[in-house]
């Protein structure tokens, strides 16, 4: 880590795409954002891979896993489904969902499409009720300025709380600048502090109770807040996985590679 | 485990929780139960209080960051283009076109390198063969390398390989552009009327590709019975490894009775009408598996159409040439060594007289027959489980096999072969197009299946439900013809 913030140097300076080398790894880095915003394009940008990309939503269905290195740190890097919410019902979603709460990664991306701000604003700030560790990638920067729509990066950073960085996933544009946001959030040189919406009195009571039953119900689950937010509202699939014990093997297989089957034919493209 | 000893003040019902109690209560009936008292204790809706928070912030949020151009926004390209691709009165025959034009280009494009290849590859295996016998290999040695796992090789690259290096650009092509959203907008009123979810018409254009692709694919249908009607009907479009079988007995059978002008463009056709049909039996078979052991009414789904994208040529060439491509014709040739040694050996194995090969394919003739078919067909069937891409050169190679050479090196060869040495006719091609449509999945898929549904049951209805379906069908128009 000797030269981050360098603006002036060529774009993959300091990047070197490591494919399907996963096995070890220094940080873990997960891929969120609804569908079709073009986070498997910027997956294959990163680690080299040739995950298949398709321009409709629902392309990707499977965590998809690949490495790349920046700086002299090995990163494995998560491919997820496209979500449009954290409280989504369907199988992709789940599976999305699933690694972002129990995944524990070190970071999060969170690819938001920058022709459809407002839209993807609702799963970013979703995302970041659940973590202090992200980065908003305001993705397809070309396609908005096609259509004369402006973004102002920085004043959006500013009201997330953290940083958010315009990219164009399809050319490479601005993904220097979105590894070095997310090495300095992983490293803690970047402060982030969340917006987040204040609860009433009685609804933060009702969380501080919960949590520590759940975490004592079900050590070394992460989230816990996120579950007491799912019981208090009935959820009767988090309870369901909770009494079955479901959610532990649920958190031990975020470890885990998706399932192989599933993932080789997500990336040699028999899609 | 933070369960210190504060005081916290409740909501509801009152109460002091101590590190014991909290150890007491840990487990996971307890926490719901408590939640539940919790909940009670609340004033409102919470979530949709935080739903509606999040979005009134997003909105708030996108305001202040996003300067959109002023004035009233135009119809830009985008929405002219979806007016007329799915417009309810050109929408579908546009499709119909488009799909037509693709396997127009595939058919009328491979067949002069098939040809081409097969030349190669016969002249190549004549010589080989000629150099073993002179340096005076056993006749076996030289007829299990070269008439078998070499031949089978030849056929499946031959056949398989022209036609999907033209397919699959073109199939990738409309894909990056974002044609596939518009089609399942276009056959959403056609799959809810079928008791399925709408995105079925997405997952089923994935298994255009791959069917145990498309299987997976099915995720993306949040209800657990629609998205099983998606798993089980997968299988009725063609996939990569059936086209080939497809597109090769509408050149021979179809193309064959047209003036050479037209003769693509019938051949064409057929393929598209045979697409057609299995869009068909999908719609059909969900139908009925709606109204039976998977009843229910479809959800309401919400559909992005994306914009229209230009797609990266440089992508699209490796995509659809070294992912789907030699993907395919990679997995073909692992299986189609091993089948083309079996062939060779049941074909050079003589009990009593006959070869093993007759004798397995006489044992199935009476079968064959009463679907349209031939003795020799259902075995290669049998012989080609592990993939559906490597029916036809089986079958070739078991006509082909044995003593009795011939020449098929060119499309004409191979009629002369099929039509003149073994009886076929225009209902042994048209019922061999409709079993390789309607038939088992792969072994691939069916495995698929089964770690999707994690159930024997589904797995095997999956399997066994389009095998009966292609039985009957064939049997049907077999019937019906013999009849006329």
């Amino acid at each position: 880590m000797t030269t981050h913030n360098c603006e002036a140097c060529p774009a993959h300076a300091h990047l070197a795409q490591m494919g399907l080398k996963v096995d070890r790894f220094d940080r873990v880095v997960a891929l969120a954002g609804n569908p079709n915003t073009g986070k498997s394009t910027l997956f294959n940008a990163l680690t080299g891979l040739k995950q298949h990309t398709g321009n409709w939503p629902g392309k990707t269905v499977t965590r998809a896993e690949g490495g790349f290195q920046f700086n002299n740190l090995r990163y494995k890097l998560v491919d997820l489904p496209g979500t449009y919410s954290l409280l989504s019902a369907s199988q992709d979603e789940e599976v999305a969902r699933d690694f972002l709460l129990f995944g524990t990664p070190d970071c999060t991306i969170v690819v938001a499409d920058a022709t459809a701000l407002e839209r993807n604003l609702n799963l970013v700030l979703q995302v970041l009720e659940i973590t202090d560790k992200a980065v908003v990638a305001v993705n397809l920067m070309d396609e908005a300025k096609r259509k004369g729509i402006g973004v102002d990066v920085r004043s959006l950073s500013r009201d997330l709380g953290v940083p958010a960085v315009p990219v164009v996933a399809r050319s490479g544009d601005g993904i220097h600048a979105l590894l070095t946001s997310v090495e300095g959030v992983i490293s803690g040189d970047v402060t982030t502090k969340p917006r987040r919406p204040q609860g009433t009195a009685e609804f933060n009571s009702a969380i501080a109770e919960l949590v520590p039953l759940i975490e004592a119900a079900a050590p070394g689950v992460p989230n816990a807040r996120w579950i007491a937010i799912r019981l208090l509202d009935g959820d009767d699939r988090v309870e369901r996985a909770l009494r079955t014990g479901e959610l532990r093997d649920l958190v031990a297989r975020q470890q885990a590679p998706d399932d192989r089957f599933s993932r080789k034919i997500a990336l040699q493209g028999a899609q | 485990m933070n369960a210190d000893s504060k005081v916290l003040p409740l909501a509801g019902v009152p109460q002091q929780i101590g590190p014991a109690e909290a150890d007491r209560r840990a487990n996971p009936e307890s926490v719901i139960r408590r939640a539940e008292q919790l909940r009670r204790g609340l004033t409102g809706n919470f979530r949709d209080e935080a739903v509606s928070s999040i979005y009134a912030e997003a909105e708030r949020l996108s305001r202040r960051s996003v300067r959109r151009p002023a004035g009233p926004a135009k119809l830009d390209w985008d929405q002219r283009i979806d007016r007329l691709v799915t417009s309810p009165i050109l929408g579908l025959p546009l499709m119909l076109v488009i799909l037509a034009v693709v396997f127009w280009l595939t058919i009328a494009g491979a067949n002069v390198p098939s040809a081409m290849l097969a030349n190669g590859f016969f002249w190549f295996e004549e010589r080989a063969a000629g150099l073993f016998e002179a340096a005076g290999a056993p006749w076996w040695v030289t007829g299990f390398i070269w008439h078998g796992v070499y031949r089978g090789l030849a056929w499946v690259v031959s056949v398989m390989l022209p036609p999907m290096a033209i397919f699959f650009p073109l199939f990738t092509i409309l894909e990056d552009l974002g044609y596939l959203p518009r089609v399942a907008f276009n056959l959403d009123f056609l799959f809810r009327r079928a008791g399925a979810h709408g995105k079925q018409a997405l997952t089923m254009a994935m298994g255009f590709g791959c069917n145990a692709a498309g299987v997976i694919a099915t995720r993306v249908i949040d209800s657990p019975r629609e998205r099983l009607v998606a798993i089980l009907t997968n299988n009725f479009v063609p996939c990569n490894g059936r086209f080939p079988t497809l597109i090769m007995l509408s050149t021979i059978f179809v193309a064959a009775s047209f003036p050479p002008v037209v003769a693509s463009l019938a051949a064409a056709g057929a393929v598209v009408g045979v697409v057609v049909l299995g869009v068909g039996f999908t719609l059909v078979m969900s139908w009925l598996l709606s109204r039976t052991v998977l009843k229910g009414e479809a959800s309401a789904f919400t559909l992005e159409l994306p914009p229209y994208r230009r797609p990266g040529i440089a992508r699209i060439l490796y995509t659809s040439l070294i992912d789907r491509t030699l993907f395919v014709l990679w997995r073909a040739m692992l299986t189609a060594a091993p089948a083309g040694a079996v062939i060779w050996v049941l074909g050079n194995v003589y009990v009593g007289g006959t070869s093993l090969a007759a004798h397995s394919s006489n044992a199935m003739a009476p079968l064959g027959h009463a679907i349209g078919l031939d003795g020799v067909i259902l075995l290669a069937y049998v012989i080609a489980i592990p993939a559906n891409e490597i029916v036809v050169p089986t079958m070739l190679m078991v006509y082909s096999g044995g003593p009795m050479m011939s020449e098929m090196d060119s499309m004409s060869g191979l009629r002369t072969l099929l039509v003149d040495q073994h009886g076929w006719t225009l209902l042994t091609a048209v019922n061999l197009m409709l079993f390789a449509l309607l038939h088992n999945p792969c072994a691939t898929t069916i495995i698929t299946i089964y770690k999707e549904t994690l159930s024997v049951k589904w797995a095997a209805l999956g399997a066994l439900m389009p095998l009966a379906v292609a039985f009957l069908v064939t049997f049907l128009t077999a019937t019906i013809v013999r009849l006329f």
